[in-house]
């Protein structure tokens, strides 16, 4: 039985950790077995976007520790992958220990979709959610990782599920890290027209497959008490007849 | 007042976010239909993108090949290092051929040097000719966009500006309005002694200039006037003819979404004997300004393999919220990010590449295939003492998985909305608006200890 080593990004750990149970459940239910390595903390992402590669080098040399032997890692948020696949090679680029381990590493992880699609084969996780949802794509997701298909293949096969197309879909929301502390007057305005546009489809579910997005658009759902849910796509996929990831 | 202080004042301005949307979403659209429209529109930029890189790589070859052809069709070439110098040089063309009134075509590098302002300093009375850049200068303001300088301008602001500085009858037709502007810059064309323009693209092996533009003011000032003056960065020299014609099949389609611009000008020399138009004397400005220190650092050169078609700015969620004139200078948006720091064009210039949210939608248009969220975090690597020292911290706490985990959980349970956080003095103005915006889910337990829980 392929056995995946699940990568729990912080935002997950803290604050959305039912998005973790959903992974892994999703993934158990495609005959894989999951392992949760033991001791994982922060990826670098956040001083590396800061232009703080020192630091976020250390904590990638760490995080190779924590995930050596690994078989494959999945994770289920798009920019933290996309930190362990595209930067740490770049990082480690000059260190004769770690770097062969980054870039190996990079080889073997996964975003969730991309690993059920691409690796498994998998089109339809036999989940089932009645309603109608928008799926906000993510600029990790679609530009920097190029996962545009895989989502929306596992989407389509949700039963009950109708996916709304909506308007100026590929833009930003306007998180970015630390972008919405820095700028947070710019930030709201961008999670305002993402709102507005979401809203003007009515849909019930926003869908997205990055877990800082996620963030950003709960946060306005919850503070303007809006009768629409922010899931993340391993919850719809665990969703089922009865029983749901989105309890 | 730094970026975030002008592009907060941008957001609250309703009009000014009506023309930004308008706009950007139009020079979107418009660039997606010709690009649909192309057999195959990736070979295209990957070739522009590789002539862009392979010309960078021969530079110096390319700019001395440039220099003789241009000498040899009886051209003057210049090279300037500095901003001042350039001023200088076109001061004392100026000055040379008894130059009193001039006219310039729409060029970044001359608003980048601030030429007006150094040719008015000579007593030569210059007018910008292209409509949006006539505004700007009637309005005593830098342009807010590459392509379409006046964008941030509604045309009730132009009519008004017309009848202020122009004495006309306040008229918001917007073909009335053009032809206020033609009007009075037709009588200026021909008064002038001398034409100003920028150049696209040189071509080293001919020693010509691509001119690319819609309305036809800069032929005009570069036909009427006895004088051509043409200001280029360094970096704007290809080798052939052929490359500069692949440039040119994206550069109106990025720029405008047009398949080509209304005119596009190949400009070789002053007339000839035989010939019958062009102007008598004809000088090559070549200026560096900073450039050729970039040019020789591998992880920033390719800034420079830009085209400058705007398009970044278009597609940039940032840019259609702030606007071009809160990036303080004459370049905005992705662009404006990279170049403004790296050649010191404004005191400020060092926060703009924190301003981007990474979404890399400039780097999916960009015909030249820049990358610049890549470029913009190396520029983030280089900035001084911007990010905050407590960041410091976060290397050894994330060493210490139990100490990180409680930390967070002591946060999270302490102030789940980060309500009292955001009263903080110093977190206030910023975690207070950001929370002002969202409400943070409530407390839950942590992923790891329900997994334990549940596998054991």
């Amino acid at each position: 039985m392929p056995t995946v080593s699940l990568f729990i990004p912080c935002l997950v750990e803290h604050v959305y950790p039912q998005v973790g149970l959903s992974a892994a459940r999703v993934l158990e239910r495609a005959g894989i077995q999951v392992e949760v390595p033991p001791g994982q903390t922060c990826c670098g992402q956040p001083p590396y976007k800061q232009g703080r590669i020192n630091d976020a080098a250390s904590m990638a040399r760490r995080f190779l520790d924590v995930f050596q032997g690994a078989e494959a890692v999945v994770g289920p948020t798009a920019s933290c992958v996309a930190m362990i696949r595209q930067n740490y090679p770049d990082l480690l680029a000059e260190d004769k220990v770690y770097g062969p381990l980054a870039e190996d590493l990079a080889q073997k992880t996964f975003e969730l979709s991309e690993y059920l699609v691409n690796r498994l084969g998998l089109k339809d996780t036999g989940a089932s959610l009645p309603g109608k949802a928008v799926y906000h794509e993510s600029c990790q997701m679609g530009r920097v990782l190029g996962l545009k298909e895989e989502p929306r293949l596992l989407l389509d096969s949700v039963r009950s599920l109708e996916i709304l197309p909506f308007a100026r879909q590929d833009r930003c929301c306007g998180m970015g890290g630390q972008f919405s502390y820095d700028y947070p007057e710019l930030s709201a305005e961008l999670l305002e027209d993402k709102m507005a546009d979401i809203q003007a489809a009515s849909p019930d579910y926003v869908i997205t497959a990055e877990v800082s997005c996620m963030l950003n658009l709960d946060g306005y759902v919850r503070k303007h008490g809006l009768p629409l849910r922010v899931l993340h796509l391993a919850q719809v996929l665990d969703s089922a007849e009865g029983k749901n990831g989105i309890s | 007042m730094g970026f975030r202080e002008r592009s907060a004042a941008a957001v609250c301005d309703s009009n000014a976010q009506a023309v930004f949307r308008k706009a950007a979403e139009q020079f979107k659209s418009e660039r997606e239909k010709v690009f649909a429209a192309l057999d195959d529109p990736e070979a295209n930029r990957r070739k522009v993108a590789e002539i862009r890189r392979r010309s960078l790589a021969n530079l110096p070859a390319l700019l001395e090949l440039l220099e003789s052809k241009v000498i040899a069709r009886g051209g003057q070439v210049h090279f300037a290092q500095t901003a001042g110098e350039a001023n200088a040089l076109v001061q004392d063309i100026a000055r040379a051929h008894g130059v009193r009134k001039a006219v310039k075509g729409k060029s970044m590098v001359s608003e980048e040097i601030r030429l007006n302002k150094a040719l008015m300093e000579a007593d030569v009375d210059v007018v910008e000719t292209d409509l949006g850049e006539y505004i700007c200068q009637l309005a005593g303001e830098l342009p807010s966009h590459m392509v379409a300088p006046a964008v941030h301008m509604s045309k009730e602001q132009v009519a008004q500006l017309f009848t202020e500085h122009l004495g006309e009858p306040l008229d918001f037709d917007i073909p009335g309005l053009t032809a206020i502007a033609r009007k009075h810059l037709r009588k200026r064309f021909l008064e002038a002694d001398m034409g100003i323009t920028g150049v696209n693209v040189a071509i080293a092996e001919s020693g010509t200039f691509m001119l690319v533009e819609n309305e036809g003011n800069i032929r005009f000032s570069v036909t009427a006037p006895k004088v051509h003056v043409a200001i280029m960065t360094l970096e704007k020299v290809v080798a052939t003819l052929e490359d500069a014609m692949s440039i040119l099949w994206l550069l109106p389609r990025s720029a405008a979404g047009q398949d080509l611009s209304s005119y596009v000008s190949l400009l070789s020399g002053p007339r000839r004997q035989d010939e019958t138009d062009g102007p008598e004397a004809f000088h090559l400005i070549i200026l560096d300004n900073g450039r050729s220190l970039i040019m020789a650092d591998p992880l920033l050169r390719d800034v420079f393999a830009c085209i400058r078609c705007g398009a970044c700015l278009n597609v940039c969620p940032v840019w259609q919220k702030a606007g071009g004139h809160a990036y303080g200078g004459v370049y905005s948006g992705p662009l404006g990010s990279l170049l403004t720091p790296i050649l010191g064009l404004h005191p400020d210039g060092w926060e703009l590449p924190f301003a981007c949210t990474q979404c890399g939608a400039c780097a999916e248009v960009c015909p030249a295939k820049l990358e610049q969220p890549k470029l913009l975090l190396e520029l983030r690597r280089r900035a001084k003492g911007r990010s905050n020292p407590a960041m410091g911290l976060v290397p050894w706490a994330a060493s210490k998985p139990q100490i990180w985990k409680q930390s967070l959980q002591l946060l999270r349970r302490l102030d789940p909305r980060l309500s009292r956080l955001a009263r903080v003095p110093g977190l206030r103005s910023r975690l207070g608006i950001w929370t002002r915006a969202r409400t943070m889910p409530g407390r839950e337990k942590p992923f790891s200890d329900q997994w334990r829980k549940l596998r054991g």
